[in-house]
């Protein structure tokens, strides 16, 4: 098999087939037989693969998949579950919606390979109430995929085997907050999507009180990949300890926004230069946010040399999170930035937890009185101690998503805010 | 209320899951669908279907956008105003949309038209500044473009 490098990567989860949607068409490409080869081994075999593999979770903490899949409790009576996780909402991430487009049988090949790994027999693919039109795109392929015996009460006929598993996708009615993996769950219950308090973890008390493994899409998209060529194989493409393709949705200022699918590892730069087409009109960079709009903002001057995985992305100040990259251009104006990414947090907290509720509302308060020029210098602590109070201090990981932004882009465009405020306001001098 | 079709569709829904409670979602859309908004005889309608508290079926409808309890105009504007949009401009967006209609966001033409809102993120940050009509995505947005689809709109 091919080393796959930088510069000769040939995309595996988007590979651009015409047509490849199409279950006829994904089989002549090799599709479904990942599954075949699955069926054959047991389910420790996968997932001793995948842990081989260094498959991490790309729904935005880079948590080892084959390490969670191995909590999910092999002596049980209880039904297990697998959740797909296509709520995709953080602002800046629009990849998943791709892989329900183009490439449907793939996540669906590797929902059926999961759920024979954890010994689910049902699966919820869980996809965010908006895309109602990849809804239906998804139901097709599901439809297609029942009728050729890939998944549900066909199985054994075209499979040879005793394992079933039924795929159901769950629409959700616009809640970020249903994203987080216990609200989820909630969601999937038919229920209002609060978060859940941690622990019990999903493993043991998850969906109706039953062990549940919850992933991304992309992630279980990897899978049939990892099966079919083995985790060796996929261990070498991209960065060491942060392997494989990543689907890079790069939006804002570029010249060419879009979902590149690249290994782990190039380089931010590249990402931007090279495949987003540079920035309009051939402008500075002052900002890029690297992983959808929870993730520290990144100044222009401190993107050099960073590589998109989890290891540089976290020395360099930020993290991957979604690998939605947001470029903003030197003429941006932070302040406003921040206030509109704050009203995002406000709106969609559940309000479950004091310091998220309050304190992403007293943030948003005094972001918008700097910008309507009644700000005052002291107000870039507040908004920092605001945030200082909120991270660590709630249910679910919202919190921090809130924090972050705020704290980081006061703290690395400080100059830009005290000057925002000596410009527009009276009461400026402290 | 519902069709034969519909009933038939809802037992499938209900069979997706091992509790009645888990179809509600489903079985909203679906109402919502049909009707536009879901009223609170809607509510009790679906409680009744489902044989679950209507108390839950409220929980349900208020704590998610995209259902409403009230009706809406017949064209619903949705605009991102988010991070990505915001950088490509969708403040040109919200402008063409309110001097052309007449109404600011939150509002409802007088007769009963259009509905114009700001809403979050929806996934399309690539193809910005964009809204959705109703189901539909409309991206990469300009003035000619905005005024082309409200045309249509109303000759539809
Ligand atoms: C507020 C919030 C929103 C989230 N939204 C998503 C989402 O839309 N999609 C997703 O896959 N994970 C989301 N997550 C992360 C999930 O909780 C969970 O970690 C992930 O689905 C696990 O899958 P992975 O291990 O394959 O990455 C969100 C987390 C938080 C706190
Ligand atoms: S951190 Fe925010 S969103 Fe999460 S449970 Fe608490 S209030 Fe709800
Ligand atoms: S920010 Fe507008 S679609 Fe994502």
């Amino acid at each position: 098999m091919m080393v796959q490098t930088m510069d000769n990567y040939q995309p595996i989860l988007l590979p651009g087939i015409p047509d490849l949607h199409k279950i006829n068409v994904y089989e002549k490409h090799g599709g479904y037989q990942a599954l075949r080869k699955a069926l054959a081994i047991t389910p420790e075999d996968i997932i001793e693969e995948v842990k081989r593999s260094g498959l991490r979770g790309r729904g935005g903490a880079c948590f080892p998949t084959g390490l969670k899949w191995s909590f999910m409790p092999r002596d049980t009576d209880k039904p297990k579950y697998l959740c797909v996780n296509g709520d995709e909402s953080e602002p800046g991430s629009f990849k998943d919606r791709q892989i329900f487009e183009f490439n449907p049988h793939l996540l669906i090949e590797g929902t059926v390979i999961t759920s024979y790994a954890i010994g689910a027999r049902v699966a919820y693919i869980y996809i965010r109430g908006e895309y109602e039109h990849w809804v239906r795109l998804m139901e097709k392929a599901l439809a297609d995929a029942y009728e050729s015996g890939y998944v549900g009460e066909k199985m054994s006929g075209t499979l040879g085997t005793d394992f079933k598993v039924d795929i159901y996708v769950h629409r959700g009615a616009g809640a970020y907050i249903c994203g987080e993996e216990s609200s989820l769950m909630n969601s999937i219950e038919g229920k209002r999507g609060y978060p859940r308090v941690k622990p019990p973890f999903p493993a043991q008390n998850g969906l109706w009180g039953c062990p549940t493994t919850i992933n991304n899409v992309e992630t279980i998209s990897n899978v049939p990949h990892i099966i079919r060529n083995g985790g060796d194989w996929y261990n070498q493409i991209g960065a060491e300890k942060h392997p494989g393709p990543l689907l890079i949705g790069v939006s804002g200022h570029v010249n060419k926004p879009g979902v590149y699918e690249l290994p782990t590892g190039v380089l931010l730069t590249d990402v931007i230069y090279k495949y987003a087409g540079g920035v309009r009109g051939d402008k500075k960079i002052k900002c890029v946010i690297p992983g959808g709009s929870s993730m520290p903002p990144l100044r222009g001057d401190q993107i050099e040399g960073v590589r998109m995985d989890a290891e540089s992305l976290r020395e360099a100040g930020s993290a991957v999170g979604t690998a939605g990259v947001i470029v903003m251009d030197e003429d941006t104006d932070m302040v406003r930035v921040l206030t509109r990414i704050t009203k995002f947090y406000k709106v969609e907290s559940c309000g479950q937890c004091t310091p998220c509720r309050e304190g992403t509302g007293w943030a948003l308060k005094v972001l918008e009185r700097i910008r309507r020029g009644e700000g005052r210098i002291e107000d870039l602590d507040l908004l920092v101690s605001i945030a200082n109070n909120i991270e660590g201090n709630t249910v679910c990981a919202l919190g921090d998503a809130a924090a972050w932004p705020i704290r980081h882009t006061i703290t690395r465009f400080r100059d830009e805010f005290e000057e925002y405020i000596r410009k527009t306001s009276k009461l400026a001098a402290a | 209320m519902f069709t034969e079709e519909e009933h038939r569709k809802v037992q499938e829904i209900r069979s997706h899951y091992p509790t009645a409670q888990a179809a509600v979602m489903s079985v909203l859309h679906l109402y919502q669908d049909k009707y536009g908004y879901i009223s609170f005889e809607g509510m009790q309608y679906v409680a009744e279907l489902l044989e679950i508290p209507v108390e839950h079926v409220l929980g349900v409808v208020t704590f998610y956008e995209m259902y409403h309890d009230h009706p809406i105009g017949k064209f619903h504007l949705q605009v991102c105003t988010n991070v990505s949009c915001l950088l490509r401009d969708s403040d040109t967006v919200l402008e063409t949309i309110s001097k052309r209609l007449g109404i600011a966001p939150g509002e409802t033409t007088d007769d009963g038209t259009f509905t114009v809102t700001e809403v979050e993120c929806l996934g399309s940050c690539g193809t910005a500044p964009m809204m959705s009509v109703n189901k539909e995505y409309k991206e990469n947005l300009t003035p000619e473009k905005i005024n082309e689809i409200i045309d249509a709109l109303l000759a539809s």
